[in-house]
């Protein structure tokens, strides 16, 4: 008789790790394929974590993670064509333990996570690439990967944004240019001492920025950076929908190019050695785009199930991704207990995702993505700020206007309708 | 020109592994649809080109594998999987 897993795990993601983690420490037997050389070898963040709402679902892996800095300063910069606003913010609890957040490179941290995974009982075999489900009288039975047929009670799609598994399932179909966006970044080694010095920091402390406007040519998206160990993380995040319409046609490689040209940015990065280019697809159309998310003997999790989320000042995808792995192992956990993988059993997924943060967030979150689909707050906007500005601090050769009526003249009746409009969109978020 | 030159310096410090064949494909008949014209735009790592002649070309080594092309040009044009196991780009950083 042939072996038969209780779950087979598509994809060593972070929601695959914490799938095959909490199923494995359950004394489940697992098995997790992952078509790169190694676990992390595909995936790529921007990027940073936020451990507050995942923390207690994996309380013993936080403290040898491998990280590279907690975030201590936040930092949004309006950027419009010569000219640019910043807004940064220290705050005591950022400084404080258990830090809220840090960058991650996941070439690093998803191949530790798999090795804890492994410790726990889960089986990985890397470069097996899953080619196709079994299904047989419309149930998954487990998946085809280079030649082999491998059967399981239940088949865990974790195969990121673009999830052919779930498509092949019948759960979702392939997605619209306007529920996703292109994220494409440059890790840049520089000198740690260095790092600290230019963003004014010590020791393990860590910067993030985000930058919109004038970066990405009024296309719906921003830039990013991350300050690593080591290197920093910048790139930017573009709707691929904006992207591909043109007006103004750019393409995306060049956007990052003069990103970096960018004085603001230049200075930051000047020294240092780019040693890595990498791209993904973000799945950023919020509450409706997510697929569904579980069958007959299937369940999807992570990027795959859509489970990212940008709400302008901060974009999430990693908790959603560990909390939905973690999820759909319980749900594993308690079908297995009865004896019954059917989609009405692991419909229990769906539940206690409902009751976590990942809904609650989708949920309260779900007017973001029409909100921020505003091409307003991508030009026009960081142009307008600027320029008052510019104009607030000018001293002219002659004598200053009064500083009111500086900022007043930008500020027409029809401009002050066209923001309250806009406000009241952005109000929704 | 500078631009593509440096993009193509930047593909060259990621690690690809050869595959033995491309795992994307423009479909037979489609090199010239206007969907695949997207794909020039969209591409992080640039390798679709357009031709004089209004046919689009697709090099596949440097392909990222990150999903853009799929989406925004379709399936009906593009004939799309993942490189097979172990083969394609191995992010040492990601």
């Amino acid at each position: 008789m042939e072996e038969k897993f209780d779950a087979i795990i598509v994809g060593a993601g972070l929601a695959g790790l914490s799938a095959a983690y909490t199923l494995a420490r359950e004394g489940l037997e697992v098995l997790l394929l992952e078509r790169g050389d190694y676990p992390g070898a595909k995936n790529v963040t921007g990027g940073r974590i936020y451990l507050n709402p995942i923390r207690e679902l994996f309380p013993d892996l936080w403290k040898k993670a491998p990280f590279e800095r907690h975030i201590s300063q936040e930092g949004v910069s309006i950027m419009a064509g010569e000219r640019s606003l910043n807004l940064s913010y220290r705050g005591e609890e950022l400084e404080q333990e258990p830090y809220q957040s840090y960058s991650i490179l996941r070439a690093k941290f998803d191949r530790w996570l798999s090795k804890q995974a492994e410790r726990k009982g889960a089986m990985l075999v890397s470069r097996s690439r899953v080619d196709d489900l079994i299904i047989e009288n419309g149930r998954v039975e487990g998946v085809y990967a280079g030649g082999d047929e491998l059967r399981s009670q239940v088949v865990i799609a974790c195969d990121g944004v673009l999830s052919l598994m779930a498509e092949k399932a019948g759960l979702r179909k392939p997605g619209s240019a306007r529920q996703y966006g292109v994220g494409f970044k440059e890790v840049i080694e520089l000198d740690s001492a260095l790092i600290n010095e230019r963003f004014g920091l010590e020791g393990d402390e860590g910067a993030a920025r985000l930058y919109m406007g004038e970066v990405t040519k009024g296309k719906f998206g921003g830039g990013f950076l991350y300050t690593n160990k080591e290197s920093i993380s910048l790139g930017i995040v573009v709707g691929i929908h904006d992207l591909m319409e043109g007006a103004p046609a750019i393409q995306a490689p060049v956007l990052l190019d003069e990103f970096k040209q960018r004085p603001e940015i230049a200075r930051l990065i000047k020294g240092g050695e780019t040693v890595e280019y990498s791209a993904h697809v973000i799945p950023e159309g919020g509450l409706k785009a997510l697929t569904k998310l579980y069958g007959e003997g299937i369940l999807v999790a992570g990027d795959a199930a859509g489970f990212s989320l940008n709400i302008g000042v901060t974009v999430r995808g990693m908790e959603y991704a560990m909390a939905s792995g973690y999820y759909a192992a319980q749900a594993v956990i308690q079908a297995k207990a009865r004896e019954d993988f059917s989609a009405a059993s692991l419909a229990s997924y769906e539940s206690m995702l409902n009751e976590s943060f990942v809904m609650q967030d989708f949920k309260n979150f779900s007017a973001a993505p029409e909100a921020l689909d505003n091409h307003r707050i991508y030009t026009h906007y960081p142009e307008l700020l600027g320029n008052i500005m510019r104009d607030m601090y000018s001293i002219p050769p002659g004598s200053k206007e009064r500083l009111y009526p500086t900022a007043k003249k930008y500020l027409g009746t029809g401009e002050l309708w066209a923001m309250f409009k806009d406000l009241r969109k952005v109000m929704k978020i | 020109m500078s631009e593509i030159l440096g993009l193509k310096a930047k593909l060259g410090l990621d690690v690809f592994k050869h595959d033995k064949e491309p795992h994307i494909k423009i479909k037979p008949g489609m090199e010239k649809d206007p969907r695949l014209k997207r794909a020039v735009l969209v591409c992080p790592a640039g390798l679709y080109e357009e031709k004089e002649d209004g046919r689009v070309e697709l090099t596949i080594d440097g392909c990222l594998e990150c999903g853009t092309c799929r989406i925004a040009c379709g399936t009906e044009v593009l004939e799309w999987y993942y490189p097979s196991g172990g083969a394609g780009v191995q992010f040492r950083f990601g």
